[in-house]
């Protein structure tokens, strides 16, 4: 059975994988073609799947453990789901993939000691997925305590230091992300840039009314998206970068669209909040 | 190695613009949904790490969590973008069959 662990099969599997989730995108851009194209797109990540696990794995048990788990879980919440709930819905599940890159990042810094002996792009790459990741986990947490009414969907402020803080710590975060290349390999390091990237999600989305809310999950998406190309980048997993990639520029895109579509920008909904342009909650 | 990542993370990006810049405003939604599903490929970066050996406790069972996670976000998206779609073709089907 050596032919199946051989790593040019993968990579022919995965190029068949994205052909099919491409295809199945372009079909769920129109209306009669849409329900055909969702599950095209799912079949060709099935064969991601498959293919990732032809290479041979270690720890069987804990990975199917993993995938059995999140079944378990997923398929029963998308079922029941009311359709008035589907937008915190979608929330939650966007969170979750950020929040797998995130851990994901974390992983491979404890695994690779602060990447002291990796090439630079690992590491830019890897940071940036933690950062980003995190980001998209914890805003999309909140955006779902705000539809689900958990959280007061009125856009909610520190009041006057809400603005200056939230920016203070992006910039701790960010200053974070940088340390490691410069040369600091500590694991507080990055535990930082998730827990910043965690307090600047949170601030960033509270003060977003709850009409805009769609609008930022899309925009989380995309940053989601984002994050699994950079780890995409980082593991040298092409499958990861074009889907991942795929997701964080259509996403950009449909963000955009769909402010446009409700008479508002981007900019605007994201600084809404600040008291800027009033935001019907 | 590197470079060619790049000419694949630039060209991807291309093809995800191109594929959405005509979607009628109905469907963004339904869209947003589904390309939420197909982010969840990152499972595939919590198996390759998992798979190629992780050490210690910890790491496992951040592995495990990153993998769940991943494939909530999946099979939970595809799902839901399924029966948004479906709630759509109630309503849209009579109007296609009047045309």
């Amino acid at each position: 059975m050596n032919w199946l662990t051989e790593p040019s099969l993968q990579g022919s599997l995965y190029i068949l994988a994205f052909a099919l989730i491409i295809y199945g995108l372009m079909g769920m851009t129109g209306p009669r073609t849409a329900v055909r194209g969702n599950w095209i797109a799912a079949g060709g990540m099935g064969l991601a799947v498959v293919a990732t696990l032809l290479s041979g794995m270690a720890d069987a048990w804990l990975i199917v453990l993993g995938l059995v788990l999140g079944t378990v879980i997923g398929v029963p919440a998308a079922r029941k789901v009311k359709m008035t709930a589907m937008p915190q819905m979608v929330a939650l599940f966007n969170g979750v993939g950020g929040g797998a890159v995130a851990l994901i990042a974390w992983v491979e810094y404890r695994q690779y000691d602060g990447f002291a002996e990796q090439p630079l792009h690992v590491s830019l790459a890897t940071l940036f997925a933690a950062l980003v990741g995190s980001i998209s986990f914890w805003g999309s947490l909140v955006a779902f305590g705000k539809l689900q009414e958990i959280l007061a969907s009125r856009p909610l402020t520190l009041g006057l230091a809400h603005r200056p803080l939230t920016v203070l710590v992006f910039l701790a975060g960010l200053g974070c992300a940088v340390g490691n290349p410069l040369g600091i390999r500590s694991e507080l390091l990055i535990i930082g840039v998730l827990v910043f990237a965690a307090l600047f999600a949170v601030l960033m989305v509270l003060p977003i009314g709850g009409a805009d809310m769609p609008v930022v999950i899309s925009l989380l998406n995309a940053f989601t998206g984002l994050s699994a190309a950079a780890m995409g980048l980082a593991l040298d997993n092409t499958a990861l970068i074009v889907a991942g990639m795929i997701v964080g520029a259509s996403g950009s895109i449909l963000t955009n669209l769909m402010a446009k579509a409700m008479n508002r920008s981007v900019p605007a909904i994201v600084a809404g909040g600040f008291g800027g342009t009033a935001s019907a909650g | 190695m590197l470079l060619a990542n790049f000419a694949i993370l630039v060209l991807a990006g291309f093809v995800g613009y191109l594929v959405i810049s005509k979607v009628p405003n109905t469907l963004h939604t339904p869209l947003m949904s589904g390309t939420n599903a197909i982010h969840g490929i990152v499972l595939l970066g919590g198996l390759v790490v998992l798979g190629s050996g992780a050490d210690g406790v910890l790491n496992k069972v951040l592995l495990v969590t990153a993998i769940t996670f991943g494939m909530i976000n999946v099979v939970g998206g595809f799902l839901v973008t399924d029966r948004m779609l479906g709630m759509f073709k109630s309503k849209r089907d009579p109007a296609e069959r009047e045309r």
